[in-house]
């Protein structure tokens, strides 16, 4: 039985920027999605505890504070701690290409930065987030 | 501006022209669209004429540069007198590896210091906060106490420079801490020159650094606006921004018309404390988005001048010149640059900055080519104040005043975007103005469906970004970025730390309750504050106490 994909769109780290944000959440629930989004400032505490309350599918990270070496990493790390490492987790915004490789294997599935269509991500999701629960 | 029975002869070979020239020449080569929009959805017509602007006067819509409403310029002479201020934003690290970048673009030629505070700064935090992790120094430079502002001028004297401070909910804070270092430097107060941002509403709005709700935060923005008024004659206390607006996604009328209706809500508020318009109006400035649309960007710079005149002016009673003047910073597009084929945007810059010189802007950044990859490296700053010296000395366009104005097309631009800004005037006042409609979502929506709008255009390569969705080739010339030394955030806390052991803790407090006094009698509170930031209170411990005062924002989500 097929179930909506349930995604968490998120922002960790002090920035405000969140245009992309909101374009890429409104993009996903357009495109059939369930999209909960954080709001801005959320701690990697916060955001993982949303993660699991809210039980989704795919966690979408937005950083453009330039942050994203400090916070992302950490995200991680507490993605693991509460076993919710079947959840999908992107990330987004302005994130240089050679800071790539080390968020990948901190366990970041893919970065998407300025330019990308939002036709792409959704796409991605739909090849590679879990369906049954 | 021309008479009657010439416009009807010019209409009625208007349509001839199109029935034959035009309708033969679509028969074989079709145009490359069916209609053609500006951001605004504004319809571009094939051609302008006469026609068009049937209904201009001249002498009350245009007038003369440094007259009423202003639409040419605000000065008599305009750049031929004296270029705009070549203002480049800056600022990373620590005080120090800022004062040095300070001092480069002074010895290169720039002519106004602008500074970027990193976000903890931004939102009230000391770079020892648990939430500035990985945030210090990344985004702009670190300023916790008085002892980083000393460091960040060092050797600058402040009675010579002119410093823009893009900071809002501290605002009074690092405002005290300038006044503080100007007085240690014994610079007289009315020679500080500058501007603090101090633009709470359109943070609501769009940028959404907020600290404190919006009636507290309107407060504040006042208590500076009326400080200033009275003992920094030389000071710019607000900076009513668009900038923000635009970027977050708004249309080119949208950031005109929200920017407007901010202006308004500020006037109302000192009105409301009793101060009179022409002691304070003419201290306001005023800062704008330049973006790629050329002939809508100028015509949007124009309306703007206009409608503030006529509001100043009508609505408001001013009667000094000064009052009526719409001063205004300009930057260029930080979203219209693409991080595919970056070199791109060096041009993209350059169309910007033209339509803000053509626009008649009292000062100019011009963004960096690598800013949708990274904070901009030394090279890129330099072509970016290089593009500006071009357009200054080599293109002709600061030779004369107002060079598109009598372009049918940009005076039918101009008076649609009035037209337009009135029409957002009508619907925020039915909505009981900013505040209320902010705490509606009204402006967030307004800004969002645009935003989102613009992406579908972008996908669907309804609207061309070359590079992007269009010509599209994978270029593989990563420029060389920038990076902060990962250093700073410790600096920082060995600093604080030191400084917090060092001081006299009993002054310190006596000082911070001071402010809570002040706000308890809802006094202004600049005198309290800059006793405490003498006193080394830090920034974190100035707007703790105004949290604790007046609660802490929550963010509206819409999207």
């Amino acid at each position: 039985m097929s179930m909506k994909t349930r995604v968490l769109v998120a922002k960790p780290g002090l920035d405000s920027h969140d245009r992309g944000a909101k374009v890429v959440a409104r993009a996903l629930r357009d495109a059939g999605m369930e999209v909960i989004y954080t709001g801005l400032r959320q701690t990697p505490e916060q955001i993982v505890e949303a993660a699991l309350q809210e039980d989704v599918d795919v966690l979408a990270l937005s950083i453009l504070s330039g942050a994203h070496m400090t916070l992302l990493p950490r995200v991680m790390e507490l993605v693991r701690e509460n076993n919710l490492e079947d959840v999908l987790v992107l990330a987004g915004g302005i994130i240089p290409e050679e800071d790539v490789p080390a968020l990948k294997r901190a366990g970041i599935a893919d970065v998407f930065g300025p330019g990308t269509s939002t036709e792409d991500i959704v796409k991605y999701i739909n090849e590679h987030a879990r369906r049954e629960k | 501006m021309f008479n009657r029975r010439k416009i009807d002869e010019i209409a009625r070979r208007e349509r001839a022209w199109e029935e034959e020239t035009v309708s033969a020449w679509l028969r074989r080569t079709p145009e490359r669209s069916d209609s053609f929009r500006t951001t605004s959805g504004v319809e571009m017509k094939r051609l302008y004429t006469p026609g068009d602007v049937a209904n201009l006067d001249y002498l009350s819509d245009l007038g003369f540069p440094g007259d009423h409403p202003f639409t040419r310029g605000l000065h008599a002479t305009m750049y031929r007198g004296r270029l705009w201020t070549m203002r480049q934003f800056s600022g990373y690290g620590t005080a120090e590896e800022t004062n040095r970048r300070f001092k480069y673009l002074l010895g290169e030629g720039e002519t106004g210091l602008s500074v970027a505070f990193d976000f903890p700064t931004i939102l009230g935090l000391d770079s020892d906060h648990p939430l500035s992790l990985g945030e210090v120094g990344v985004c702009g430079v670190a300023v916790s106490s008085i002892e980083d502002m000393d460091i960040l001028f060092r050797d600058i004297p402040l009675d010579r420079v002119s410093t823009s401070m893009t900071i809002n909910g501290p605002a009074a804070v690092l405002l005290a801490m300038y006044i503080a270092l100007g007085d240690g430097q014994g610079a007289s107060r009315e020679a500080l020159r500058g501007t603090t941002q101090n633009d709470m509403l359109k943070e609501f709005m769009a940028q959404k650094l907020c600290i404190w709700p919006p009636a507290p935060s309107v407060k504040l923005v006042t208590d500076i606006i009326e400080y200033c008024t009275g003992n920094l004659p030389s000071w710019n206390p607000v900076s009513i921004s668009g900038y923000h607006i635009r970027e977050a996604g708004s249309t080119a009328l949208q950031e005109l018309a929200f920017t407007l209706a901010d202006g308004i809500a500020y006037v109302e508020s000192a009105l409301e404390r009793g101060m009179k318009v022409d002691e304070f109006a003419p201290r306001l400035s005023f800062f704008f988005a330049a973006h790629n649309n050329l002939l809508e960007e100028v015509a949007k710079f124009r309306a703007a001048r206009r409608i503030w005149a006529r509001l100043m002016r009508d609505r408001f009673g001013a009667e000094s010149k000064r009052s009526m003047w719409m001063r205004m910073h300009v930057q260029t597009s930080g979203c219209a640059l693409t991080a595919h084929q970056p070199y791109n945007n060096l041009m993209r810059v350059t169309v910007q900055a033209l339509a803000a010189t053509l626009g008649g802007a009292q000062s100019l950044h011009t963004n960096s080519f690598d800013e949708a990859l990274a904070l901009p490296s030394e090279e890129a700053v330099r072509y970016a104040l290089r593009t500006q010296q071009i357009i200054a000395h080599e293109s002709g366009v600061a030779e004369t005043i107002d060079p598109l104005g009598g372009s049918y097309c940009v005076e039918a631009l101009t008076d649609e975007m009035e037209e337009g800004v009135m029409a957002y005037f009508d619907r925020i006042e039915s909505m009981g103005g900013v505040i209320p409609a902010i705490e509606r979502g009204f402006f967030q929506r307004e800004i969002a469906d645009s935003a989102y709008r613009h992406q579908r255009e972008v996908e669907r390569r309804e609207r061309i970004v070359v590079g992007v969705n269009e010509h599209v080739a994978e270029e593989r010339t990563i420029p060389r970025l920038l990076r902060v030394s990962p250093g700073v955030e410790e600096t920082q806390r060995v600093r604080l730390m030191r400084l917090k052991g060092g001081r006299d803790g009993r002054r310190v407090e006596g000082a911070l309750d001071a402010i809570r006094r002040c706000v308890e009698r809802d006094e202004n509170l600049m005198h309290p504050i800059i006793e405490a930031v003498k006193a080394t209170a830090t920034l974190g411990e100035i707007c703790g106490v105004l949290t604790e005062m007046y609660g802490e924002y929550r963010e509206l989500i819409v999207f």
